[in-house]
């Protein structure tokens, strides 16, 4: 024992380590912050930690290259032992820190915290959030597979539509002209270097001003921020009513980092690593490809978006999202940090994770995305084939080979791109649905050029048998005056 | 110990060190920026874009369209399998033809060819384009995106090389604008 002291005496009279380290163990913080809702911080880091570990294990095998990158992760997961094992946590890691970085920005600014005096570690932290982020997209890029390859063409196609420089920013970002060994080597770097190098320098300004400046204290209601006053409140409050952060609020801590990386390793042992999908080749094109569950919401956006509002949108939208973060604390850095006195903070935060929630959900069945195996895989129910003509059931074939069904689905089967054509003949008349299928609009193709005139007529009378037993056709009024002058033209379908 | 206006030895010698590493910093970043952006700065413009062969006219039976792969012209060691790309071939009639990227206009997804309804489709956001590959409907504000082709000893070749994208130049000069709604 007394060797061990001995040696520590002796390390410590050259790195004169002990005497901050003890500081910053002992710094007093207030006794209501040591709460489970003040965990997330530190569950982030743990994450970090984790991430930067298996990381560096999993750089000792994968290849960043574009041709041995695919086979190096197969490797990972069926030659070398754990390596599945590895590549899960690595990947499992990454959802919970996106997950548990967003979760500690919602406290914190529920909390109030980003007020006078911590401004800048809430800035801090939206560069950490915007680095977590870019983590994970490049981290996607690396499991060089289909999703990948496509994601990345996704990436560019967004990118080049910056007004001026967007072509260059294209090529800056693929380290060439198309998608190839130089986009992955690029990224590599920055996933490996370049983005952790920051991340690990602004986690350090980031832990810096958290002790120098406090643990936020439990926001009261009615307790107002004010610059002149806050830092001698604050120092009056930890003196009174503080306690020394080891051990009082750190064991809260310790016990939510050995949950996390508990949490982590059962969803890899139980998920197991993702992918990688397909090989990354450009001239296999029967995919469809996905983004990582992050940036799902980001997919459903693009798709529900009006087509003249996408550009704006995506290339305006984040700039305002930023600076609004960023100027967040400037521009509410005094006044009530409760969020039981900030209802629209509160209903921001709702209002956020309800939107992203339901696209996340939408993104679950892509609605929007036609089923390119409909038209060949589906079968038309029994109930619109019973008791049909002949002219019908060519129409259901035309319907079929023509790959309505790709976008239109019948019986819940099929695309929902388009609308659901189960009672379609309640909607549209004969004229109406003849229209609709030789001129196209509304969101779908003119069918006029591909279309005889047989297979038209064939595919309408099929299309006005499509309404439920106990609903009449949509019929049209005229005609039945028109037809009521003229007896001895065909009569449409009477209710 | 020097007052605001006498500049002492000392700090004379320590601005001159920092002119010094200014200038020498400035020496290495040259080269420095010049490494990072020259998959942009590359030659005059266009330099990517070369003349790639897809096949014999006999391939591709008039009025019929087919999926054709290419391989890049700027092929770099480590490029596995990227350095090939896949492109549609409609060979309207005779030496008549329209070479259409896999890139769906909207965001870049493998567009499909369905010949029995005459469609493009695209798997990710649901866009369609008629057999011309003009913008039947969905998102893509536009057409598919066109490789310049022309016939040359019975071969169809393309004008290839980059990754067609809705901002880039030479995207805004080939394939269809969208028909007028």
């Amino acid at each position: 024992m007394r060797l061990i002291s001995q040696i520590g005496e002796w390390f410590d009279r050259r790195l004169q380590l002990a005497a901050p380290i003890r500081e910053v163990a002992e710094h007093r913080v207030p006794r209501n912050t040591a709460s489970w809702w003040y965990i997330f911080g530190s569950g982030a880091l743990t994450v970090f930690v984790l991430q930067i570990v298996t990381g560096i294990l999993l750089a000792m095998i994968y290849v960043p290259s574009g041709g041995e990158a695919w086979s190096s992760l197969q490797s990972l997961n069926h030659e070398v032992t754990l390596g599945w094992f590895i590549r899960a946590l690595h990947g499992w890691g990454s959802n919970f820190m996106v997950a548990i970085v967003l979760i500690h920005m919602v406290q914190v600014f529920l909390f109030g915290a980003y007020k006078f005096p911590r401004e800048l570690t809430w800035i801090v932290g939206v560069f950490l959030l915007l680095m977590t982020l870019g983590m994970a997209f490049s981290g996607q890029v690396l499991r060089f597979d289909q999703d990948a390859y496509w994601g990345l063409g996704i990436g560019a196609s967004i990118a080049s539509r910056v007004a001026i420089i967007g072509p260059a920013a294209v090529k800056l970002m693929l380290g060439g002209p198309i998608i190839a060994g130089a986009t992955l080597s690029r990224f590599f770097a920055l996933h490996v270097f370049v983005i952790p190098g920051l991340l690990i320098g602004f986690v350090c300004l980031h832990l810096l001003m958290v002790v120098k400046l406090g643990i936020n204290e439990w926001p009261m209601p009615g307790r107002l921020v004010k610059k002149a006053t806050y830092e001698a409140e604050y120092h009056e409050l930890t003196k009174k009513d503080g306690e020394p952060f080891v051990p009082y609020a750190v064991w809260k801590d310790m016990f939510f980092a050995a949950f996390i990386l508990l949490a982590v390793a059962a969803c890899a042992v139980y998920f197991g690593p993702f992918g990688p999908a397909g090989r990354p080749d450009p001239t296999i094109i029967q995919t469809a490809p996905r983004p990582d569950y992050f940036f799902l919401w980001l997919y459903a956006l693009l798709s529900l978006l009006p087509p003249s509002m996408e550009t704006p949108a995506l290339l305006i939208g984040p700039v305002v999202a930023i600076a609004f973060l960023l100027l967040l604390p400037f521009l509410s850095g005094e006044g009530e940090k409760s969020w039981r006195r900030r209802p629209i903070a509160v209903l921001t935060i709702l209002l956020l994770a309800i939107s992203l929630g339901t696209l996340t959900h939408l993104s679950g069945y892509t609605p929007w995305s036609p089923h390119m195996n409909s038209w060949s895989g589906d079968p038309v129910p029994d109930r619109f084939l019973r008791g049909t003509t002949a002219l019908q059931r060519q129409g259901a074939l035309v319907f079929q080979g023509k790959q309505c069904r790709n976008c239109h689905s019948l019986g819940d089967a099929g695309g929902h791109r388009g609308p659901a054509l189960d009672s379609v003949a309640t909607r549209l008349t004969q004229d109406q649905l003849i229209r609709q299928v030789i001129q196209g609009g509304g969101n779908m193709p003119a069918y006029g050029k591909n279309l005889s005139p047989a297979e038209t007529t064939a595919l309408v009378s099929f299309l006005e048998r499509l309404h439920p037993p106990n609903q009449a056709p949509a019929r049209d009024a005229s005609r039945d005056v028109a037809i009521s002058e003229t007896p001895e033209t065909h009569a449409p379908a009477q209710p | 110990m020097s007052n605001d206006n006498t500049l002492s030895r000392r700090g004379l010698l320590m601005k001159l060190g920092i002119l010094f590493n200014g200038i020498v910093a400035t020496a290495i970043a040259v080269p420095i920026v010049r490494f990072l952006l020259s998959s942009i700065t590359r030659g005059p413009a266009n330099s990517y874009l070369a003349w790639v062969t897809l096949g014999s006219v006999a391939e591709f039976p008039e009025g019929e369209t087919r999926l054709a792969t290419f391989r890049n012209p700027n092929a770099m060691p480590t490029d596995g399998k990227t350095i090939d790309t896949a492109c549609w071939v409609r060979r309207v009639a005779g030496d008549q033809f329209q070479v259409f990227a896999v890139n769906c206009a909207h965001l870049g997804c493998p567009v499909r060819w369905f010949p029995q309804s005459g469609l493009f489709m695209c798997p990710c956001h649901g866009g369609a384009y008629y057999r011309d590959g003009s913008r039947a409907s969905g998102p893509p504000e536009r057409g598919l995106f066109e490789y310049p082709n022309k016939v040359q000893n019975g071969l169809v070749t393309i004008q290839a090389g980059e990754l067609p994208t809705p901002g880039s130049p030479t995207a805004a000069l080939l394939g269809k604008k969208p028909p007028c709604a």
